[in-house]
């Protein structure tokens, strides 16, 4: 509006439309409506072009709602998103050349730090990937071992989500209330493996040691506290008004476009598809526990929280019964070909120094081979591509990891939707950058 | 922090009784005099300025990979809170943070970015290369990542680990604080040319 | 998994849909079931898994390249295919030589394939052809060289000691 059309009044409306400026100022503050907000402050009946210009920002690397370093170039109009292009490899560290030069066992070290919520389904699905093409047989005390923890990290890395996503999106409680709950996680890792992240307690046969004495009954202190605190998060935000505004019907993508993508996970089985690697193609034990897959109907960021609050309590079931029926035997491989012998024996047993000098010098030979091993990892089916050329350090690993197949979603996800509902899909999505950049 | 101060005195039933007779004006010349000199603490200003930069040191919030899991767990976890330390207002800008704590490995696409947003913050600032991958190229001596975040950050502080553990964090911070209440010239950051290289968004 | 004897008939399978000479090999090891197949031939031998065989694989859980050296052709794309219905996987695989490195794209018929292909792009130097955006994914826009070949150097730099701290230059020197 000119200067002109301000004193004047505006040509279309002719003299019907009152000199703005010689209202007195209360009376102006009523004279604007959102009709003449909406149309550029002339009179509503003169039409004017709505804005149709396409804007586009870079969301991150460095942003403090995006979980990591991902960079997105979204196209926007208005609020609302119409493009979104994510840019990966801000950190991006050569894990899988790394472990080219290394041996099997230093290579554990490496892949666990890929997704680094969800260290132990890393080292999970390289060490399963390895005892198959040695066609090594695990201990089942050592079996129940990887059960419990990679379970109990399934609740860390969700408690994990819940406070950062909840953050994101803007209940600032949340974050305090998981991250005290996943202290205490850490605290049984540490008991266990002397680490709280990347403890590089599996090992190729089995576990690095056995569960010290106390470590049983700290865990159960554990899972008695866990159910009343998950009461206490659904209760803070399951129908929390502005929690639902900012979810329901928020990324909604149908079942069959999320396979076509490759999508698996909480993501998949949201939208209402029951596929867990854990019941589909059990490993390590996973058929011995009675445990159900929570699933989810619309698929939506609503139902994904649903879906992995639900899935902590699952996990909780697993490992009490993996306490309970903890079966006695050896933790490791009594293979001493594979698996370090235990001290006491280096004393003694000639043999047992020979193979320990062998196995930390040189490594283990693998005979050639390839195989792909998947387990499902917190946020989907994590797998482990090994290629093996006869000698102690791998010649290709691959770790398809799910975060990067899964953040293809996001474009269908967010496209057409606001910018925020975009921060609440990413939040939702739960995407690990260690995992997509490697 | 070196300070002068007159010995107060212990009785807290006497110091309330003054306390009440300041407060309806009944202390008068001597005395007042000595009220105030008990509660009066002489120091330098540049002390004094070191002393309110190192409690309150504002970190920006930036996490690279695992070693910010560790840093969020000291930042937001009620166990180890480094709030009480000062450094608990973690600002979303570069404009408004007074130190960087890198935390996570420096791959080389995202080593400009941080020298960016490094040069974004304002004077003074403090850099903390936090874990092993930041300080040194950690286990990752390959052709992804910088071998150090010193390559182009003046570095303050080094904290060791992988993940260095809550406490160690803090330790760290702590150890910045007592660099900053020491050295405030920080004059060695001429070999890194890192003076005067704020952005200022022309 | 398909066993020995199930990998053999859908190579059969495979050969009387997309040509004689579309199936390269056939490996079965470990309870896993790898299917060679040529490069020119991808396309056609995924549609057919994935549609019309009798246990079609209609999943396409993993794509990603291996580097065979010494052994020729060198540069191997595998696509990792899963049965959900019957809970079975099959590795497809296909060769390429570093002269000659194009393989058709499958972004139409696995959309799951965008980032995967150019990751394989990125990190081997496969070409995909048809791909909609061959660009880098992991290692910066400009960067040369393909980093998880096999003869490209591991990089990083050489640890200091104290044997050979004076020998190396620092970067301020």
């Amino acid at each position: 509006m000119t200067d002109d059309e301000l004193e004047h009044g505006v040509a279309g409306g002719g003299g019907q439309a009152p000199d703005p400026l010689a209202t007195p100022y209360r009376e102006r503050e009523r004279s604007v409506t959102i009709d003449r907000v909406a149309h550029g402050g002339a009179a509503p009946s003169e039409e004017l072009e709505p804005e149709s210009e396409l804007f586009t920002i870079n969301l991150g690397p460095h942003h403090p709602a995006t979980h990591g370093v991902l960079r997105l170039l979204c196209t926007l109009e208005g609020e609302q998103v119409r493009e979104v292009k994510p840019i990966i490899g801000y950190v991006h560290t050569g894990i899988e050349k790394s472990m080219e030069t290394q041996q099997y066992w230093k290579a554990i070290t490496f892949v666990e730090r890929m997704d680094y919520l969800a260290y132990f389904a890393n080292a999970m699905s390289f060490c399963s990937s390895v005892e198959t093409l040695l066609e090594e047989e695990v201990p089942r005390r050592a079996q129940y071992l990887r059960v419990i923890h990679l379970e109990l990290n399934r609740i860390a890395s969700h408690l994990f989500w819940l406070g950062t996503s909840a953050l994101d999106i803007g209940a600032i409680t949340m974050m305090w209330w998981a991250l005290r709950e996943r202290d205490h996680v850490l605290d049984l890792f540490e008991m266990s493996s002397g680490q709280r992240m990347h403890t590089r307690y599996f090992q190729v046969g089995g576990v690095m040691d056995d569960i010290p004495p106390g470590w049983e009954r700290k865990c159960h202190e554990f899972l008695d506290l866990l159910p009343g605190r998950i009461d206490q998060y659904e209760a803070l935000l399951d129908r929390n008004e502005i929690w639902l505004q900012r979810m329901k019907n928020v990324g909604v993508v149908s079942r069959e476009r999320l396979l076509e993508y490759g999508v698996t996970g909480p993501l998949l089985r949201a939208a209402g598809d029951p596929w867990d690697l854990r019941k589909a193609d059990p490993y390590s034990c996973y058929d011995e526990f009675d445990f159900k897959i929570p699933v989810g109907t619309i698929g939506d960021c609503y139902d994904r929280y649903r879906v992995r609050m639900a899935e902590m309590r699952e996990s909780a079931k697993i490992v009490r019964q993996a306490l309970e029926g903890l079966p006695e035997g050896p933790f490791i491989t009594t293979n001493r070909k594979v698996a370090l012998p235990p001290r006491h024996e280096l004393a003694t047993s000639m043999e047992a120094l020979i193979h320990h000098f062998k196995l930390v010098t040189e490594g283990f030979r693998v005979p050639a081979g390839e195989v792909y091993k998947a387990i499902e990892s917190p946020r989907g089916e994590l797998g482990c591509y090994i290629l093996a050329d006869g000698s102690a350090k791998p010649a290709r690993v691959h770790v398809r990891d799910p975060s990067f197949v899964n953040l293809q979603a996001l474009a269908e996800m967010s496209e057409g939707g606001l910018l925020a509902d975009m921060i609440a899909n990413i939040a939702m999505l739960d995407p690990i950058l260690g995992g997509i950049d490697r | 922090m070196e300070v002068v101060r007159s010995k107060a005195t212990s009785d807290l039933r006497t110091r309330q009784l003054s306390a009440q007779q300041l407060l309806r004006g009944d202390i008068e010349g001597d005395d007042l005099e000595r009220y105030v000199e008990e509660r009066v603490m002489l120091t330098t200003l540049e002390k004094a300025q070191n002393w309110a930069r190192r409690n309150a040191c504002w970190p920006l919030g930036f996490g690279l990979a695992c070693c910010a899991i560790e840093m969020i767990t000291v930042i937001g976890s009620p166990r180890n809170d480094i709030s009480r330390f000062g450094a608990e207002v973690v600002r979303a800008s570069p404009r408004q943070a007074d130190m960087i704590i890198l935390s996570g490995r420096v791959s080389i696409k995202m080593a400009p970015i941080i020298r960016r947003i490094y040069d974004q913050m304002l004077e003074p600032k403090w850099v903390i290369a936090m874990g092993a991958c930041s300080s040194s190229a950690g286990m990752f001596n390959n052709y992804a990542v910088v071998a150090g975040a010193d390559k182009f950050l003046p570095v303050d502080v080094y904290i060791p680990g992988c993940p260095p553990r809550p406490e160690a964090l803090m330790y760290g911070v702590n150890r910045l604080q007592d660099k900053i209440a020491a050295d405030p010239t920080l004059g060695w950051r001429k070999r890194y040319q890192a003076e005067g290289t704020e952005e200022s968004g022309a | 998994m398909p066993d020995a004897a199930g990998l053999e008939l859908i190579a059969q399978r495979v050969r009387a849909a997309a040509g004689a000479d579309a199936v390269v090999g056939t490996h079965y090891a470990h309870r896993q079931a790898m299917l060679e197949i040529a490069p020119a031939r991808v396309r056609e031998v995924l549609v057919h898994l994935r549609d019309h065989d009798e246990e079609p694989f209609e999943f396409l859980a993993s794509l990603h390249g291996v580097d065979y050296l010494p052994e020729e052709p060198r540069l191997g794309v595998h696509y990792q295919l899963l049965s959900r219905a019957r809970v079975e996987r099959l590795g497809v695989k296909t060769r390429v030589t570093v002269e000659d490195p194009v393989v058709p794209s499958v972004v139409d018929l696995f959309p799951t394939a965008d980032h995967q292909e150019r990751e394989v792009y990125d990190m081997f130097g496969v070409l995909f052809d048809g791909h909609p955006d061959p660009r880098r994914i992991l290692m910066p826009e400009d960067y040369e060289g393909h980093p998880q070949r096999r003869d490209f150097p591991i990089g990083g730099e050489p640890v200091l000691f104290t044997f050979n701290e004076h020998k190396l230059p620092r970067w301020y020197d």
